[in-house]
């Protein structure tokens, strides 16, 4: 995930490469390949619309244009089971911990190595390089070893979160974004005897707002997605996160279920629509450049 | 590391406070803002990494809280034991055929999409959220539509009819691993093209402009200027990719009911899960996780090597 400055620059505004080609005709192939990866792209999660509102799941080619007879009790029925509302606020908690987290120490992290100079200093950077490399799932025996273990923690909000607090990837952004600041900015305010506290959260913090929307999005998908981790810590059922308790129905219990798809799809409709919701609203944000440009001129 | 003109040069440094910077450094503020992340990484990354080696070469079992209990240090016992396990190496084999068929496929169709992409004057917002929405949702709700599509009874082998395999796909030992490469590829593409669009911007137009000049077609400018002017970005596609790959766990938990038909979807993370936490043995289940992350580092030091020479 070293990979979120590149994905800052992107200068989507640059005139697209085959200005060259001039004849329209030969743009057909590429919106025909266009058209056809978005098709494999969105089919399934029309599907799952679809499939999570059918009585009776209807596998036929037909089935996917239902002219009626769509119900909502797939969303009562797996409601009954895994009680929603509490799986929502539990990834809600995880996730809302994460952001906090990230949010307030990240930030301060991110300002830190790119506008500080400290002792240590290359250190915390090239280990937070290394954190990116080295995938969390290895470190899942020891951490369980020592959250659940070691201090106890099964089923708390506070062993979930713990692995997760703070993100290395937003870390990572903020930097980039800190770093990209022109220096008289900053020089400018602590001659006129501003505080790095003050310089951080009225000159720095405005101007990289962007990179702030950019974090959260790539921080929230983290937790709310997450499977494995909350996934080892959570015993009781009322302390599962939605992508868990969901996880344990296909697992466990589906094969009992009068139509056990539209079931599941009904949870999958739930546990997917925040994250494609922010995703779609936002998604100016996810590339944008307009920081970039906004500071290199 | 930095090279900017500093604020120290309007001080004028007296001696302790230039004793003081030679060992905090010029603001030491900066240690304050970044202790909090700093105990964090000590705390989550570092030590149970180090943790993760001990545990490996130890004889160790879960213990209450506080008890005191003898783990005597084995030596290479564990990776004997881990080595000689069928299942383990099955897990392996798996974890390889699954970057036999995902890595080259992300990469080629990563990068034709996104060069498509990059060409497109029209709908290039929308079509980018639809090629990334997959990247951004929870896999277990991914694999419950997949489920559905794959099952015996589903879409995928009604759309087939007779062509549909028996064993239906989730269930046929030769077919199990590929379908979840092909999830994962389906599922993680969106990212790979966002990071191969970044790359593309890179790219020289004028380089193209000179091509077709020389009446090159769209296809050879594609394989002569696209392919060699993103090589960094592929390097970090095939490094991410197999990284990916190394974490399979919740795809053959899922999608194939724990890495069945008979272990032939496994992976090494669920291996681990199952050996570590299940049956207990967290000793044996670290030696696969760091078996796995030197295979992992070794995969990447090769592939910069491959791909970065000239």
């Amino acid at each position: 995930m070293a990979t979120a400055q590149q994905l800052e620059t992107t200068e989507e505004s640059t005139p697209p490469e085959q200005m060259v080609d001039r004849s329209k005709g030969r743009l057909w192939p590429r919106y025909l390949v266009l058209a056809l990866g978005a098709l494999i792209f969105v089919f399934p999660f029309y599907y799952m619309l679809i499939g999570s509102l059918q009585k009776e799941p209807d596998t036929s080619l037909a089935g996917a244009v239902p002219t009626g007879g769509l119900t909502l009790d797939n969303y009562s029925q797996i409601n009954d089971r895994l009680n929603l509302v509490q799986a929502l606020a539990n990834s809600g908690i995880f996730t809302g911990g994460v952001l906090l987290f990230t949010v307030v120490f990240g930030v301060l992290a991110g300002y830190a190595l790119a506008r500080l100079h400290f002792r240590g200093q290359g250190t915390l950077f090239a280990v937070m390089l290394l954190v990116q490399i080295v995938p969390f799932q290895l470190l899942v025996i020891p951490i369980y070893v020592m959250v659940v273990r070691t201090y106890g923690l099964a089923d708390t909000y506070a062993g979930m979160i713990l692995p997760f607090a703070i993100n290395s990837t937003a870390v990572f952004i903020f930097r980039q974004f800190f770093m990209q600041l022109p220096e008289d900015l900053f020089s400018a305010a602590r001659i006129d005897g501003a505080g790095e506290f003050r310089i951080l959260w009225s000159i720095a913090l405005p101007l990289v707002r962007p990179a702030l929307v950019t974090a959260l999005l790539l921080t929230f998908i983290g937790p709310w997605n997450e499977f494995l981790w909350p996934f080892l810590v959570t015993k009781e059922a009322d302390m599962q996160p939605l992508a868990v308790s969901l996880a344990n129905y296909i697992s466990n219990i589906a094969g009992r279920a009068a139509n056990p798809y539209g079931a599941i799809l009904a949870g999958a409709v739930v546990l997917a629509i925040p994250a494609v919701v922010l995703f779609v609203a936002f998604q100016k944000h996810f590339t944008s450049s307009d920081l970039g440009s906004g500071v290199k001129g | 590391m930095k090279a900017e003109a500093e604020t120290a040069s309007t001080d004028k440094p007296s001696s302790s406070r230039s004793r003081r910077t030679a060992i905090l450094g010029r603001q030491p503020l900066g240690l304050v803002f970044a202790a909090p992340y700093a105990v964090f990484l000590a705390a989550v990354f570092a030590y149970p990494l180090g943790l993760a080696v001990w545990i490996s070469f130890q004889d160790y079992f879960f213990a209450a809280p506080g008890a005191q209990v003898d783990r005597p240090f084995v030596g290479l016992e564990n990776y004997k034991t881990v080595l000689g396990d069928p299942a383990v190496r099955r897990s392996f084999l798996n974890v390889i055929q699954f970057l036999l068929i995902n890595v080259p496929l992300t990469v080629v169709l990563s990068l034709v999409l996104a060069s498509a992409l990059n060409g497109a004057i029209r709908g290039r917002a929308a079509l980018r959220v639809a090629y990334y929405i997959p990247y951004v949702t929870a896999s277990v709700a991914l694999v419950a539509v997949w489920l559905f599509l794959f099952s015996s009874g589903g879409m995928v082998n009604q759309l087939l009819g007779p062509l549909a395999p028996d064993p239906s796909w989730l269930v046929n030992s030769a077919l199990a691993m590929p379908v979840i490469a092909i999830f994962v590829t389906w599922k993680q593409l969106g990212f790979f093209i966002l990071l191969y669009l970044a790359a593309l911007q890179n790219v020289p137009k004028e380089l193209y402009e000179a091509a077709a000049v020389d009446g090159a077609r769209r296809f050879r400018s594609f394989t002569n200027i696209t392919v060699p002017g993103v090589r960094p970005a592929t390097v970090l596609v095939v490094i991410l990719a197999t990284i990916t790959g190394a974490n399979l766990f919740t795809e053959p938990y899922l999608l194939t009911n724990g890495g069945g038909p008979d272990g032939a979807s496994s992976s090494p993370v669920l291996v681990m899960y199952q050996k570590g936490i299940e049956q207990g043995n967290p000793d044996t289940a670290s030696a696969i996780g760091v078996i796995l992350v030197i295979g992992v580092l070794l995969i990447s030091l090769v592939n910069r090597k491959l791909l970065e020479r000239d």
